[in-house]
C-alpha cells in the first residue's frame, strides 16, 4: 500500500488505453482474450450439443459449417496464438530479464490496437452471417463457391497478423538488447528461450500467411483465378502457402506453453531443469525444423509421393526436440522435492496430455496411417490434445503461477486444485473418445453420423460439459481473489527468478534498481535465500 | 521513472536505444522478405508451369518505363544514403534537400508506374477488370499479369509509406536534429533501400522474361 505499483499509479481510462507499460498492455490482452475464449468456446458448446445425437436437431448443415469455422478461426488466431506470448509473455518477459519495459513499448500498444481492429473485423464477419469455409480457407471453395463473408474475415486475420509480427519483433529486440547485466544467454530462464523461438516463427511465418490471404482476397474480389485450375492456377499452391504458415503456427501455439512448463516443473520440484542447454536449443530446433514439415497436412491432397516421404520423415525429426523436452522434464521431477500446488497440477496435466498429443502426432506422420485417418476425428483429437491439453493447460498453469505477481493477490488453493483436476478429467473425457471415433472412421466437419458412433459422441459431449464448467471455475475464484484474496508477498513460491525479486504487483518500472545476475537460473535450494540476486 | 532523461527508462543510454531500434528494423525487414518471398514463390511455381506464356507476357511489359523506374529508384536510394551522411555531419539543410529529392524521385516512380498501368488497361491486360487475350496462351498470360499487378501494387504501397516516412522526417528535421532523428533516419533509410532491392528483383521477373534470348 505504501509504494505505488503499476495498478494504482493511475486510474483513468486514458492511463489504460494509452499506456505503454508492458504490464498494463498484458492486462488489456488478458481481458480481450477472455472475450475471444468465450466466443470460441460458445461455438464449441453448440457443436458438442449438436453432436450428442446422430441426427441434425439443433442446427442445419450450413449453420454447422459456420459454427466450426467460427470456433477454429477465433480459437486459432484470436486466442491460442496470442494467448501466452501477449499476456504472460508481455507481463513476465521484461521482469524475467531485469528490464524496465519491452524494447518498443508504443509498438506493443499498437499491436494490441491492431489485434482489436482485426478481431472486430472478424467478429463483424461472424455476426453478419459467418464463414463456412473452415479455418483453413481452402480454395477454390473459399474463392469461387462460398457465399459467406470470406473477404471480411480474411481482412481481420490479415490485420491481426501484423499484431503478431509486432509482438515477435518486440520480443526479439528485447531479448537481444535488454537483458540485465550478467544475464547471459545460458542464464536466461527457459521461458525466454521458448518465447524467443516463438517470436522467430511469428516474424518469419506470419508474413507468408498475409500474402496468401492477399492472393485469396484478390482472387475472390476480382474473380480472377490465381488458385483456380480452370485458368491454369493450382489449388495445391494455396495449401502449400497456407500450411507454410499454419504448421509453424502450431509451434507458435505450443512453444510458449512448453516455456511455462519449464518454470513450473522446476519451481515445484525445487530443482534446476535437467539438461538446460538441450531444452533451450530444442526450442530453436522446433522453430527451425517446424518450417520444413508443412506437407504432412497434404498427404492426400495430390502432392508427389517423394514430397510426402520427405515431409513424413521431417515430421518424425521434429518430434525429437519435443521428446527431449518431455524426457528432461521427467528427469527434472526425478528425486525432486515435489510440491503439488495448483500450477504444478497444471504442469503435470500438460506433461501427460502433451505426450499423448505428441505420440498420436507420430501416428499421423506415418503415410499409411495418415491416409486412413485424414479428416477424421483422430486428427481433431490429436491437435486438441496439443492445443487445448497442452497449450491451454500450460496457459492456466502459468496464469496461476504468476497470478500473485500480476495482481498482488493469492487465490484459493483448494479451488485452484479442484479446477486443475476437473480440467484434466473433463479434457480426457471430451477428447479421448474422439481418437476412437476417428480410428473407426468418423469424419470431421459433419453434424450427422451413423448411430453406432453415438456412445463415443455422448461421452465426448458429457466431457465437454465438465470441461466447460472447469474452465469457468477460475473466473470465480480468481475474480474473488482480486477483491478479497490475501495480499501476495513478493515471492510466494520461493523462486529465484528475477520476476520474484520485485514487489507484487511490481512498481511501474519493475525494479527499484537495476538487477545484476551472477548465476544460472533455477538455483533452488537451501543456499538460495542467502544470496539475493537483486544486487 | 527518472525525470528529464532523453530516452525511455528501459534503455541504459541513447546509444543503447538507437542500436535496439536498428535491430528492430532489421527484424522487420526479415518479415518483409518473407512477405514478398511467398509471392515470388507462387510466381516461380506458375512460371515453371507456363514458361512460354510467361515469356510472351513479359514481352508485353514496358521495358523502357521499367528500366527508367529502376534508374529512378536507385538514384533515390543514393540520395537517401547521402541524407544519412549529411545528418551525421550535422548538415541539416543538405540532409533535408536530399530527402526531398528522394521523395520527388519516389513520386516520379509512382507516376510512371501509373502511366504503365494505364497502358496495360488500354491493351486489355488487367485481369479481373478488363482482360482479353488471344488463346492459346491466354491462361498463363493472365496468371502473369495477376502477379504483375499484385506484386507491383504491394510494392507501390511500400513506396507510398516510404515517401510518407521521408516527408515526416524532413518536416521534423527542420525543427531539430536530435540523435533520435539520426536513428530514425537510419531506420527509414534501411527501409527505403529494402524497397529498392525488392524492385530490382521484380524488374528481373517482370520485364526480362521473353527478352533474354528465349
Amino acid at each position: 500500500m505504501t509504494e505505488p505499483d503499476y495498478l494504482n499509479s493511475a486510474y483513468t481510462l486514458r492511463s489504460w488505453f494509452f499506456t505503454t507499460d508492458h504490464k498494463r498492455i498484458a492486462i488489456l490482452y488478458f481481458a480481450t482474450l477472455i472475450g475471444f475464449f468465450f466466443i470460441g468456446g460458445a461455438a464449441a458448446t453448440a457443436i458438442r450439443i449438436e453432436l450428442a445425437t446422430p441426427q441434425a436437431d439443433l442446427v442445419s448443415s450450413d449453420t454447422y459449417n459456420r459454427l466450426f469455422t467460427m470456433h477454429g478461426v477465433i480459437m486459432v488466431w484470436f486466442f491460442l496464438i496470442p494467448s501466452i506470448p501477449n499476456t504472460l509473455g508481455n507481463f513476465i518477459v521484461p521482469l524475467m530479464i531485469g528490464a524496465r519495459d519491452l524494447a518498443f513499448p508504443r509498438l506493443n500498444l499498437m499491436s494490441w490496437y491492431l489485434f482489436i481492429a482485426g478481431g472486430s473485423v472478424t467478429l463483424f464477419a461472424i455476426l453478419a452471417g459467418g464463414i463456412d469455409t473452415g479455418w483453413t480457407f481452402y480454395t477454390p471453395f473459399s474463392t469461387l463457391y462460398s457465399n459467406s463473408y470470406v473477404i471480411v474475415a480474411v481482412t481481420g486475420i490479415f490485420i491481426a497478423g501484423f499484431s503478431s509480427i509486432l509482438t515477435g519483433l518486440n520480443f526479439i529486440a528485447t531479448v537481444h538488447r535488454l537483458r540485465a547485466p550478467g544475464l547471459t544467454w545460458y542464464r536466461l530462464p527457459l521461458f525466454i528461450w521458448s518465447l524467443y523461438a516463438t517470436s522467430v516463427i511469428l516474424v518469419l511465418a506470419t508474413p507468408v500467411l498475409a500474402i496468401t490471404l492477399v492472393l485469396l482476397a484478390t482472387e475472390r474480389f476480382l474473380g480472377v483465378g490465381i488458385f483456380d485450375p480452370r485458368i491454369g492456377g493450382d489449388p495445391l499452391l494455396f495449401q502449400h502457402l497456407f500450411w507454410f504458415y499454419s504448421h509453424p503456427a502450431v509451434y507458435i501455439m505450443i512453444l510458449p506453453g512448453m516455456g511455462v512448463v519449464n518454470e513450473l516443473i522446476s519451481c515445484f520440484s525445487r530443482k534446476p531443469v535437467f539438461g538446460y542447454k538441450f531444452v533451450a536449443w530444442a526450442s530453436l530446433a522446433i522453430a527451425a525444423v517446424g518450417f520444413l514439415v508443412w506437407g504432412h497436412h497434404m498427404f492426400v491432397s495430390g502432392q508427389s509421393l517423394l514430397a510426402s516421404l520427405v515431409f513424413s520423415f521431417m515430421s518424425f525429426i521434429v518430434a525429437v526436440p519435443s521428446a527431449i523436452k518431455v524426457f528432461n522434464w521427467t528427469a527434472t521431477l526425478h528425486k525432486g522435492s515435489l510440491r503439488f500446488d495448483a500450477p504444478m497440477l497444471y504442469a503435470l496435466a500438460f506433461l501427460g496430455l502433451f505426450t499423448i498429443g505428441g505420440l498420436t502426432g507420430l501416428f499421423l506422420a506415418c503415410l499409411a496411417f495418415d491416409v486412413h485417418a485424414t479428416d477424421t476425428y483422430f486428427v481433431v483429437a490429436h491437435f486438441h490434445y496439443i492445443m487445448v491439453g497442452g497449450m491451454v493447460t500450460a496457459y492456466f498453469g502459468g496464469l496461476h503461477y504468476w497470478w500473485p505477481k500480476i495482481t498482488g493477490r493469492l487465490y484459493s488453493e483448494y479451488w485452484a486444485r479442484t479446477a486443475a483436476v476437473l480440467i484434466f478429467f473433463g479434457f480426457n473425457l471430451t477428447f479421448f473418445p474422439q481418437f476412437v471415433l476417428g480410428a473407426e472412421g468418423m469424419p470431421r466437419r459433419y453434424h450427422v453420423y451413423p448411430p453406432e458412433f453415438q456412445v463415443w459422441n455422448v461421452l465426448s459431449s458429457g466431457g465437454a460439459t465438465i470441461l466447460a464448467a472447469a474452465y469457468l471455475l477460475p473466473m470465480f475464484y480468481l475474480g474473488y481473489s482480486l477483491f478479497f484474496g490475501r495480499r501476495a508477498p513478493a515471492n510466494p513460491w520461493d523462486a529465484p527468478g528475477l520476476e520474484w525479486q520485485t514487489p507484487s504487483p511490481p512498481p511501474e518500472f519493475n525494479f527499484e534498481s537495476q538487477p545484476v545476475v551472477t548465476r544460472a537460473p533455477y538455483q533452488y535450494g537451501p543456499d538460495f535465500a542467502a544470496e539475493p540476486q537483486n544486487a | 521513472m527518472p525525470k528529464g532523461r532523453a530516452f525511455a527508462p528501459q534503455y541504459a543510454s541513447v546509444q543503447h536505444r538507437d542500436e535496439t531500434a536498428e535491430i528492430g528494423m532489421w527484424v522487420f525487414l526479415a518479415t518483409e522478405v518473407l512477405l514478398f518471398g511467398g509471392l515470388l514463390f507462387a510466381y516461380f511455381v506458375y512460371r515453371h508451369a507456363n514458361p512460354a506464356a510467361f515469356a510472351e507476357a513479359g514481352r508485353h511489359t514496358r521495358i523502357v518505363i521499367g528500366t527508367a523506374n529502376t534508374a529512378i529508384l536507385l538514384t533515390s536510394s543514393f540520395f537517401v544514403a547521402c541524407a544519412v551522411n549529411a545528418l551525421q555531419a550535422d548538415a541539416r539543410r543538405t540532409c533535408i534537400a536530399m530527402l526531398v529529392s528522394a521523395m520527388l524521385l519516389g513520386l516520379l516512380f509512382l507516376g510512371l508506374k501509373a502511366a504503365e498501368y494505364a497502358g496495360e488497361y488500354h491493351e486489355h491486360l488487367v485481369p479481373g477488370v478488363d482482360f482479353s487475350y488471344v488463346a492459346p496462351l491466354a491462361d498463363g498470360v493472365e496468371l502473369f499479369f495477376i502477379f504483375y499487378f499484385v506484386a507491383t501494387s504491394i510494392h507501390a504501397v511500400h513506396m507510398v509509406i516510404g515517401i510518407a516516412v521521408l516527408a515526416t522526417l524532413a518536416v521534423l528535421l527542420r525543427r531539430s536534429a536530435s540523435t533520435r532523428m539520426r536513428a530514425a533516419l537510419h531506420s527509414a533509410a534501411l527501409y527505403w533501400h529494402f524497397v529498392d532491392v525488392v524492385w530490382i528483383v521484380l524488374f528481373a521477373l517482370i520485364y526480362l522474361p521473353g527478352r533474354s534470348g528465349t
